[in-house]
């Protein structure tokens, strides 16, 4: 089985004779930023989540294939000689179109419909691009370059790995220019309007249906990035996204399901507990990770089911 | 011409029909006053007009059918409907709903000077223009529903029960507003209220509605005073 982005990181021997209380605390913060660094994976696609989630009110179960789906894209651009800071952005335009189309001709037509019939169609979709993944790329798992070093810079003594501060770099500009949209120009307001209230909005004449259409184009191209930036540490295959969906899950869960904050606080809370849990809890390394992401998204919906920033029950018919 | 011709239509939810062929216009800068109890079809007339229910018949504004119009695009033609429970996007602040207001807009200037008038109406909208609009009483979200319409600069104003549940001062408020607005703009204005005191007092003609059908109409002031027709269809 894969390791994930966190259980990959440099794993600490458990020989804490041989240690001064500094290197503890250099250890302690090194696994901190690489749990930040993770975080910032799991907040983008836990973003993505969200987007749709308030769009149709259901999250999509296509969201982690589509990711991987866009990454393979960008794989085979930077595979035919592309500079990888080309290949970024246009796999980031390519997903978002790639969104909208989906949205308009497999979502639009059932957008009415239960939302049982709504989760079979984001299941079925996300089977198909899996199997359409297999189809045009393979099974064999590849690897991804990377942009970044793997040297390390010394930060307050940790060392920190050019790869982490790189991936956190990138999070961080697309979750701020996500942010600047959705707050700050009027489309992303009527795209916010429209996801809250669809029929006031109407009567506002803004063209509800193509800001929803819009909010998957958004969404897909956020993923798109949590893809990217996962596949250096992961390797690239069909199945890459299918554990850090499930933190991204745990992620969206724990800041509220319909706030893009506190799916942003959640994914880096996420990120930084799950690798601190991996470091010093005994038994915690690996696969065992993902169980606690479970325990955080079961942990929520128990003792707080809005979520850190949710307003209200997160429920919608 | 009438800006809005309704004739003959016929509307409902599922099997229940409500409309059963309401006739009506409003003419350029008129003030109309749609009456009539509980479930006679008032509200339902007014969404048939924006497109929110599936109706027959004929509806035409400025001329042209709104047939086939979905309603961003009835919006776009120049209606802004404040429909029941005023539609105020309780998840924005009260600047973002007024800035939603003037989405359709592209004249900038034009604006900025209809802001400070909706502020020089409704002083208390600027003031808590930074705060979410959940947090306004009920008399203060129909005040920034009347706002975001009038930032839309319509031709014609639908006005689902714009007194519901404000104390009377506040109605009265509201209500010189919307003349004013009518005398300044001659926007013309659909108004469904439950009060027919006041709304007849409003309006130069009136419609009264009784199970989906139009049962009197007639110019407002000779209503005010006709006695049965207060008796029957106006409870007062």
């Amino acid at each position: 089985m894969r390791d994930d982005a966190a259980a990959r990181a440099p794993r600490p021997q458990r020989r804490k004779d041989h240690r001064g209380p500094g290197t503890l605390m250099q250890e302690f913060l090194q696994q901190v930023l690489s749990g930040i660094a993770s975080g910032g994976i799991y907040a983008s696609l836990a973003l993505a989540l969200v987007l749709i989630y308030n769009a149709m009110g259901l999250v999509n179960f296509a969201q982690g294939e589509m990711a991987m789906f866009a990454t393979f894209l960008a794989f085979t651009l930077i595979g035919r000689g592309m500079d990888y800071w080309i290949a970024l952005p246009l796999t980031i335009a390519i997903a978002f179109v790639g969104g909208i189309v989906i949205q308009r001709v497999v979502i639009r037509p059932v957008e009415r419909a239960p939302v049982l019939t709504l989760v079979i169609v984001t299941l079925g979709l996300a089977t198909l691009i899996n199997g359409l993944a297999g189809f045009f790329f393979g099974y064999l798992p590849r690897l991804f370059p990377s942009p970044f070093s793997v040297q390390t810079i010394d930060i307050f003594g940790a060392a920190a790995s050019w790869q982490d501060l790189g991936v956190i770099a990138v999070s961080g500009v697309v979750l701020v220019l996500v942010f600047l949209m959705l707050q700050r120009t009027t489309v992303g307001l009527a795209m916010r309007a429209a996801a809250h209230n669809p029929e006031a909005s109407r009567l506002l004449g803004i063209r509800v249906s193509w800001m929803l259409a819009l909010g998957w184009g958004l969404a897909s191209a956020v993923g798109a990035v949590s893809g990217i930036m996962v596949a250096p540490i992961l390797y690239l295959e069909p199945n890459m996204m299918q554990t850090v969906i499930i933190y991204a899950f745990a992620a969206a869960v724990l800041g509220g399901i319909e706030s893009p904050l506190g799916a942003v606080i959640g994914g880096l809370i996420v990120g930084v507990t799950v690798n601190l849990a991996g470091t010093y809890l005994p038994g915690v390394g690996g696969d065992l990770q993902l169980a606690v992401a479970f325990a955080i998204i079961i942990a929520v919906l128990v003792l707080k089911p809005n979520g850190l920033i949710g307003r209200r029950a997160a429920r919608r018919v | 011409m009438a800006l809005l011709e309704l004739d003959g239509v016929r509307a409902g939810y599922g099997q229940t029909r409500v409309l059963h062929g309401v006739s009506m216009s409003v003419g350029d800068g008129d003030v109309v006053a749609l009456l009539g109890a509980n479930g006679a079809g008032k509200t339902t007339t007014l969404r048939a007009i924006t497109g929110g229910v599936r109706w027959d018949g004929i509806i035409n504004f400025g001329g042209r059918s709104l047939r086939r119009a979905t309603t961003e695009a009835i919006v776009r033609m120049g209606i802004a409907h404040v429909p029941e429970g005023r539609g105020v996007l309780t998840e924005l602040t009260v600047e973002e709903n007024l800035r939603l207001g003037a989405y359709l807009r592209r004249d900038g200037g034009g604006v900025a000077k209809d802001y400070d008038r909706v502020f020089g109406y409704f002083p208390i909208l600027r003031e808590r223009r930074k705060l979410s609009a959940s947090t306004l009483s009920g008399g203060e979200q129909q005040m920034l529903a009347l706002a975001r319409a009038l930032l839309m600069r319509p031709k014609l104003l639908l006005l689902d029960e714009p007194s519901l549940g404000l104390a009377p001062l506040v109605v009265r408020s509201i209500f010189e507003i919307i003349r004013a607005v009518n005398e300044s703009d001659r926007v013309a204005v659909l108004l469904v209220e439950q009060n027919a005191r006041i709304a007849l007092e409003l309006s130069s003609r009136a419609y009264v509605l009784e199970v989906g059908r139009v049962a009197v109409e007639g110019e407002s002031a000779t209503l005010k005073n006709q006695e049965s027709v207060r008796r029957s269809y106006l409870g007062y």
